[in-house]
C-alpha cells in the first residue's frame, strides 16, 4: 500500500479524530463485552427491576381489561374532555418512539457515525413505545372487538371508512411505522445475530440464534445487498418519521377547536417527539451504560451531542409555545386568545408552566459543557424531558377542550385511579420490554461499532493513526 | 479431513487474512486473476470491497422501486374505488371523483413506503438466497469467528479457474494464512 503523503501524516497529528470507541479495544474485545451481557448470568439489579416493572405491566394489563368489561365510563372523560389520559398517552408514546428511527435513519444518511453504539437500543424502544402507543386508540373506543373498524374493509352495511379522515390516515401512519421499524431494526439484528449464533455454548442457543440470523456468513456479496437495503430503509424512513407525528397532529389541527386548529402543529409535534425520544433514550442508556460497563462503547462524547440535539430540540418546541401564544394575539380571534390565555392562567395553570419549565427552560442547562458531561445533571434534564413532553401533550388535548367555545359546556376533567395505573402499567411494559430485550438480544449493533473503527477502513494505515503503537499493545 | 471426506466433491479453499486491509489487498488480487465464484467474508461490511471484487452496484433498489410503486397502486385504487365508484361518501362537500386527490395522498405515502420496506427486507435474503442454515463454510471449524473479529475469503470449485492445487498455492501466495480445502456437505 502507498505511504500516505507529509500533508496528510502532519495533519492527522496535528487534528487527530476523536475515537468512536475508547481505549483502542480490538474487535473481539466489542463482540464479548456485548455479546457476554447476553451469555452471562442475569445480575441481581435486572431481577429486581423486571419484577418491579412486570408487576406495574400486570397491574396495568388488569386495569384495562376492568377498562374493557366496564366500560370507559371507569375512566375521567366527560363529555367536554372526550380525549384525556388516553390519547396523551398515545400521543405521549408515539413521539418517544421517534428517536429511533432518527437515530438509525436520519443520522445514518448524514453519515453519523456515533450512531452506530446507540442505535439498536434506540430502535428497540421505539418498537415497545410504539406498541405502548397503539394499546390507547383500541382501548379508547371501549368495545375493543370492533376494532376491526379501523382496518380500510367495508363494514357489514358495505361502507367503507373514510379515505379522507386524519384518524384513517393515522391508522396507516402508526401500522406503517411500526412495521418499518420492526424490519429496520430486524435488519441490522440478523449480522449480530449471527455473531451470537457463532458464540454460543448451548445447544438450545445455538438453534434458536441460528435460525433467527438466516444462515449469515458475512460475505461480501450478502453485505453488499444488506447495505444498499440498509441504504433505502434508511432513505424511506426518513420522510416516514417526520410524517408520522405530522399525521398525528392532523388528528388535531384539522378540527376548528381553539388550540388545536394551526398550521404550526406538524413541525412542532416532529420536533417535540424528538426531543422526547432522544431524552427517553438518555434516561434508559445512562443506567444500562453504567450497569452493563459500556463506558467505552456508548462514551461521554456520545451523551454530549445528544445533549445537543435535546437543547436544539427544546428550543424548537419553546419557539413553537411562543409562536403559538403570539399567533392567537396577534389573529385577533377572541376563541383563540381566550384559549391561550386560558391555558397560561386558567384552572389547569400548573400543567402549562410545568410543561414550559421541563421543556424549554431546563434544556437550556446544556449550553453548558461541564453540564453535559455531567451523569446527575443529564439525567435530571432528560426527566424533566419526559415529564414536559407527557405535559404537553396533556395541556394541548384536555386544556383545550375543557373549556371550548360555549361557557355553559365547560367541566373540570379529573383522572381516576383506572386513568392513573393504566398509564403506569404502559411505563411497566415498556420497560419490561426493553428490560428483555438486553437480556436475549445485543442491545449494541457489534457489526456497526466494528465497522467504525480505524482499523475497519481497508486503507487505514499505522502512519496516519497517532495511537497506532497503544492499539497494537492494547491488542497484544 | 478424513478418508470419507475426501470422497465428497471439493466445495472449494478458504484462507484467512489478518486485518481488513489485508483482505482487501488479496480480493483485488482475486479479482485480477479471474476468479469468478468466490467470496470474501468479514464481520463489517468493508468500504470500496465491491469496487475491489470487481462487483457492480447491487441491483436490489430497483426492486424495491417496483415494490413501492406496488404500493403506490394499491392505495390509488384502495381509496378510489370505494370512495368514486363502490359507496361515494360526501364528507365536508368535497368531491367524490379525482379532485379529492389531496387527502388521499398521506395514505399513498405509507403504502409506498409500507411496500417499499417489504420489498427491501425480503429482498436482501432472497437476493443472498437465504435463509439458509447449512453451508459448506460453518463445517470449517475458524470460520466460526468471521462474525466477531476474522476475515476469510473463499475460492469455490465450480470456478473455472479452479485447481485444488494451484488455487491454494496462489491463495498462500497473496498472504492467505491456514489455507484449507472444504468439502460439500452431504
Amino acid at each position: 500500500m502507498a505511504e500516505p503523503d507529509a500533508s496528510t501524516v502532519a495533519f492527522v497529528e496535528r487534528m487527530p479524530r476523536r475515537p468512536l470507541v475508547l481505549n483502542n479495544h480490538s474487535m473481539a474485545w466489542i463482540s464479548d463485552r456485548i455479546a457476554g451481557i447476553v451469555e452471562n448470568k442475569a445480575p441481581l439489579w435486572w431481577w429486581i427491576t423486571i419484577s418491579i416493572t412486570g408487576s406495574f405491566a400486570a397491574f396495568g394489563t388488569f386495569c384495562m381489561l376492568y377498562l374493557l368489561y366496564t366500560g370507559v365510563g371507569v375512566w375521567g372523560n366527560n363529555v367536554p374532555v372526550g380525549w384525556a389520559w388516553d390519547i396523551t398517552n398515545f400521543v405521549f408514546w408515539i413521539g418517544i418512539g421517534h428517536a429511533g428511527t432518527l437515530i438509525s435513519a436520519i443520522l445514518h444518511l448524514c453519515r453519523q457515525k456515533w450512531r452506530t453504539s446507540i442505535n439498536r437500543a434506540a430502535e428497540a424502544m421505539t418498537l415497545f413505545a410504539v406498541m405502548c402507543a397503539a394499546i390507547f386508540p383500541g382501548i379508547h373506543v371501549g368495545r375493543f372487538w370492533m376494532a376491526w373498524f379501523l382496518a380500510p374493509i367495508p363494514n357489514p352495511n358495505w361502507i367503507w371508512p373514510n379515505f379522507r379522515s386524519p384518524l384513517m390516515w393515522d391508522v396507516f401512519a402508526v401500522s406503517t411505522y411500526f412495521t418499518v421499524s420492526v424490519l429496520f431494526w430486524y435488519l441490522g439484528l440478523v449480522p449480530d445475530l449471527a455473531t451470537m449464533r457463532d458464540r454460543a455454548k448451548g445447544k438450545v442457543s445455538r438453534i434458536v440464534y441460528g435460525i433467527l440470523a438466516f444462515g449469515w456468513r458475512g460475505g461480501n456479496r450478502q453485505w453488499r445487498h444488506y447495505e444498499m437495503a440498509y441504504l433505502v430503509l434508511a432513505g424511506i424512513s426518513t420522510p416516514l418519521v417526520l410524517s408520522v407525528h405530522s399525521t398525528v397532529s392532523f388528528d388535531f389541527a384539522t378540527s376548528v377547536l381553539p388550540g388545536w386548529h394551526t398550521t404550526i402543529f406538524p413541525p412542532y409535534f416532529v420536533a417535540g417527539a424528538i426531543f422526547g425520544g432522544f431524552a427517553m433514550v438518555l434516561t434508559l442508556m445512562l443506567p444500562a451504560r453504567s450497569l452493563h460497563k459500556l463506558q467505552d462503547v456508548f462514551t461521554w462524547d456520545h451523551i454530549d451531542v445528544m445533549c445537543k440535539l435535546v437543547l436544539l430540540t427544546g428550543s424548537i418546541v419553546g419557539y413553537a409555545y411562543c409562536m403559538e401564544f403570539f399567533v392567537a394575539f396577534y389573529g385577533a380571534n377572541p376563541f383563540e386568545r381566550f384559549a391561550f390565555l386560558n391555558r397560561y392562567f386558567g384552572p389547569y395553570w400548573w400543567a402549562s408552566w410545568t410543561m414550559f419549565t421541563c421543556n424549554v427552560i431546563m434544556p437550556q442547562l446544556f449550553w453548558v459543557r461541564a453540564f453535559r458531561r455531567n451523569w446527575a445533571i443529564v439525567f435530571f434534564v432528560s426527566m424533566c424531558a419526559n415529564a414536559g413532553m407527557w405535559f404537553e401533550r396533556f395541556v394541548i388535548f384536555v386544556i383545550s377542550l375543557h373549556r371550548d367555545f360555549l361557557p355553559s359546556a365547560w367541566r373540570m376533567y379529573y383522572p381516576t385511579w383506572v386513568d392513573v395505573f393504566t398509564f403506569i402499567g404502559t411505563i411497566g411494559i415498556f420497560l419490561t420490554l426493553f428490560l428483555l430485550f438486553i437480556r436475549f438480544l445485543p442491545m449494541v449493533a457489534m457489526s456497526e461499532v466494528k465497522g467504525v473503527l480505524p482499523e475497519a477502513d481497508p486503507h487505514y494505515h499505522p502512519r496516519t493513526d497517532p495511537e497506532s503503537e497503544s492499539r497494537k499493545e492494547a491488542h497484544a | 479431513m478424513n478418508a470419507a471426506a475426501a470422497e465428497r466433491s471439493v466445495f472449494g479453499v478458504i484462507a484467512e487474512f489478518p486485518s481488513a486491509t489485508a483482505l482487501f489487498e488479496a480480493a483485488e488480487r482475486v479479482r485480477d486473476q479471474g476468479y469468478r465464484f468466490w467470496d470474501v467474508h468479514s464481520p463489517f461490511p468493508i468500504h470500496g470491497m465491491n469496487k475491489a471484487m470487481g462487483l457492480g452496484k447491487s441491483t436490489l433498489g430497483y426492486i424495491i422501486f417496483c415494490g413501492g410503486f406496488t404500493g403506490f397502486a394499491t392505495a390509488v385504487l384502495l381509496e378510489f374505488i370505494p370512495s368514486s365508484y363502490l359507496y361515494p361518501l360526501i364528507v365536508h362537500g368535497k368531491p367524490v371523483n379525482f379532485f379529492t386527490v389531496p387527502p388521499f395522498l398521506p395514505i399513498m405515502f405509507e403504502l409506498t413506503v409500507l411496500l417499499s420496506a417489504f420489498t427491501a427486507f425480503f429482498g436482501v435474503f432472497l437476493m443472498n438466497r437465504l435463509p439458509r442454515l447449512h453451508h459448506p463454510l460453518f463445517d470449517f471449524e475458524p470460520f466460526k469467528r468471521v462474525t466477531s473479529d476474522a476475515f476469510f475469503l473463499a475460492i469455490e470449485a465450480v470456478d473455472p479457474k479452479f485447481s485444488e492445487i494451484a488455487t491454494r498455492e496462489f491463495l498462500e501466495q497473496i498472504g492467505g494464512q491456514g489455507v484449507t480445502v472444504l468439502y460439500e456437505n452431504d
